[in-house]
């Protein structure tokens, strides 16, 4: 009995009144800069002008060259010319230095002869966030350092491998975890965020204007107002996501090492479960006001009980259940999973159903919910 | 469609909002064709008794049929076949002319979706300004609006609560040629309203206080049925004739009409003790007449509750 024609015709009142209000729609492409922003920087306290120090157990002019382009680069610092790894790391250790660079013997002789010198950079890694920036940019800096020099090579030299290899090692911090964490943590913190809100008022806006007594007079089922009042949105989370993707990638570096398919497949399920989750605050909220103050109780457990804010390992057992039934916590595991380990769709599947079963959940709830009287 | 049956047909309709009985055990039968008029003063149930005909609330009690479908369990068929049109303004303010009419049309699931909306739009003389955002109409324009898509889908039965509330009287005067031809064409028509000259151009008409209807008639038989007599009153000095006449008493309705009082009541002898005390002032002339529509209504929304704790409604409909 539903019908396509009816869910089209409220989908497309929704899109002509998205596009009308302009102010919510720049909010809603806003947010994720700002967040970025806010987050990003905060946390990582200026990525940019760490202290380094440099070990030379080589000296000539391509080293000369290298260190000239570290010091022009704003990532680096050089404060110190250290003459063992010994001294550097115990300047490390005092958090003096965040880098420890050496320019391995025999280097400008190996780099002439074509034989990918190793260039060792010791990282601090305690301070993961502030680690990746620098990090990824100390191959650029070596890539353009040596890119004059080669030119003098034979022919034969050029292109293929670079001409060195860096060799990073995370100190303290190997496996460089919650680095990675914070950017597409905040994918979803800013997609439970606003796809809440916006749906939050989606019934309680025609209830507060009075336009839900011409809707309800006209043969328009529960289900069909539904599926045409969430799914407009659906595209505003993409647009959203795909802005902290790309900022993710040239700001912060992070990389997306899966496949697309298993996370916009992730991603759809989680936007529409959190649309759900907001639909079905507009059926309990009387007015605005109400559904902005029940979708603000959401956002608190949202971001400190799914392991966005603290590790989910650590939380006690009742915790650990709030966060298993928010469906930003499986969107978490499969981000991480998918951008940064590369896994697929059958490591991901057992937190993919969880977010379908909310989704199911909310949906007949909100249903359930839904009176088509005005009693 | 059930043959030449009414098209709503009724009984015993009560609707209670907590403790509060707002429509209390109300009967009614619209035949096909007719346009009916729903008077009273405001808060006596109209609103929530069309919304029951249209299957926006649920009735308490009561049983029915509205165009020869249940009333309280095949509202969705029903909904198909009404437009319904409400006392507030209720279309999209940030949607255009052209939007509302294609989204309510849709919603109908209507074929030639485009030729019926510039059929609207032309028959509302509207068609210049699709493209308006409806929050930008006047409140005349906007009424327009609201009846054109309530039509849109060509219903069997209109519901206007108050549909003339706030607009002009040119605007009102259109809208109701409007309705009037609708009615030739076999729509049929319930109408609440608190304006006179609307309320004289319905067949028939309830008078509702208090959820109870008071009175239910054809609008011609109202006056007699009330049992009014009046006296008409010219004076040179209206004011101290009105003056006068408050301080002697004995009637139910004194009511200015331009250059006139019009003096009503059920009792006849009363009257004319009235009218004795302001006998033989300056230009004072005082003329029987017929009580019309006005001063029996009038005289029912004045005495409503009284009329109620009477049982004037039972005494009325016998």
């Amino acid at each position: 009995m539903i019908s396509f024609a009816r869910i089209k015709a409220v989908f497309l009142k929704e899109m002509v009144q998205m596009r009308r209000d302009r102010p919510t729609f720049a909010i809603m492409i806003m947010v994720p800069i700002m967040q970025l922003g806010l987050f990003g920087f905060a946390i990582d306290t200026d990525p940019r002008n760490m202290p380094a120090a440099v070990e030379l157990r080589d000296d000539g002019p391509l080293t000369r060259s290298f260190l000239a382009s570290l010091r022009q680069s704003d990532y680096f610092r050089i404060v110190e010319i250290v003459h063992s790894l010994d001294e550097g790391e115990s300047l490390m250790k005092a958090g003096d230095i965040s880098y420890l660079i050496v320019i391995p013997e025999n280097f400008e002789r190996d780099f002439v002869r074509g034989d990918r010198p190793q260039i060792l950079i010791a990282a601090d890694a305690s301070d993961p966030v502030a680690a990746a920036g620098p990090i990824a940019a100390a191959n650029e800096i070596a890539r353009r350092a040596f890119a004059p020099e080669l030119e003098r090579l034979p022919r034969k030299l050029r292109g293929g491998a670079p001409p060195v290899e860096l060799v990073i090692q995370r100190q303290y911090n190997p496996a460089g975890e919650t680095s990675m964490n914070i950017v597409p943590g905040l994918l979803g913190v800013i997609l439970t965020m606003t796809m809440i809100m916006i749906t939050a008022i989606a019934l309680t806006r025609e209830v507060e204007r009075g336009t839900i007594e011409a809707l309800l007079s006209t043969p328009v089922r529960a289900s069909e107002i539904m599926i045409g009042k969430t799914t407009p949105y659906i595209l505003v989370g993409a647009i959203q996501a795909t802005i902290v993707l790309i900022a993710g990638r040239i700001v912060f570096h992070i990389p997306f090492v899966g496949d697309l398919a298993p996370f916009l497949v992730a991603m759809t399920l989680f936007i529409f479960a959190n649309l759900m989750l907001g639909y079905l605050i507009s059926t309990v909220a009387r007015t605005q006001m109400q559904a902005m103050q029940m979708t603000f109780f959401i956002f608190l457990p949202s971001i400190l009980l799914s392991g966005f804010m603290f590790p989910f390992a650590a939380m006690p057992g009742w915790a650990k259940a709030i966060g298993e039934a928010l469906p930003i916590t499986h969107f978490l595991r499969i981000v991480r999973e998918v951008m940064l380990k590369g896994a697929g769709f059958s490591e991901i599947r057992g937190e993919i159903w969880p977010i379908a079963l909310i989704l199911a959940v909310l949906a007949l709830a909100s249903l359930a919910r839904f009176r088509r009287t005005l009693d | 469609m059930s043959g030449n049956g009414p098209v709503i047909d009724v009984r015993g309709l009560t609707k209670k909002f907590g403790t509060k009985t707002v429509v209390d055990n109300f009967d009614l039968s619209v035949p096909k064709g007719a346009i009916y008029g729903f008077l009273g003063p405001n808060g006596s149930g109209k609103t929530t008794t069309i919304r029951m005909v249209c299957g926006l609330l649920k009735a308490d009690a009561g049983a029915g049929a509205v165009l020869g479908l249940d009333v309280l369990k095949e509202s969705d068929k029903i909904k198909e076949r009404v437009g319904y049109m409400t006392q507030r303004f209720s279309l999209y303010e940030d949607l255009s002319i052209r939007e509302n009419l294609e989204f309510i049309a849709r919603l109908y699931s209507l074929d030639n979706l485009k030729g019926r909306v510039d059929a609207s739009l032309k028959s509302l003389g509207l068609s210049d300004r699709a493209k308006q955002l409806a929050g930008t109409l006047s409140g005349g324009w906007k009424q327009r609006l609201a009846l054109a898509a309530c039509m849109i889908h060509e219903p069997e039965l209109l519901l206007l609560d108050e549909p003339t509330a706030g607009v002009d009287p040119k605007a009102r005067r259109d809208f109701w040629d409007a309705i009037r031809d609708y009615s030739a064409q076999g729509v049929t028509t319930l109408v609440s309203t608190h304006y006179m000259d609307e309320a004289v151009q319905c067949d028939r008409i309830a008078f509702i206080a208090y959820g109870k209807k008071l009175i239910d008639e054809a609008t011609a038989d109202i006056p007699d049925k009330v049992g009014l007599f009046a006296r008409r009153i010219e004076a040179g000095d209206l004011d101290d004739a009105t003056r006068r006449l408050k301080s002697v008493g004995g009637y139910d309705v004194l009511a200015r009409f331009g250059a006139a009082i019009h003096l009503a009541g059920r009792n006849d002898a009363a009257l004319d003790r009235a009218a004795a005390a302001i006998e033989g002032l300056p230009g004072v002339q005082i003329e029987r007449i017929d009580a019309g529509l006005e001063e029996a209504f009038i005289y029912l929304m004045t005495g409503a509750s009284d009329n109620f704790a009477n049982g004037f409604a039972n005494g009325a409909a016998a």
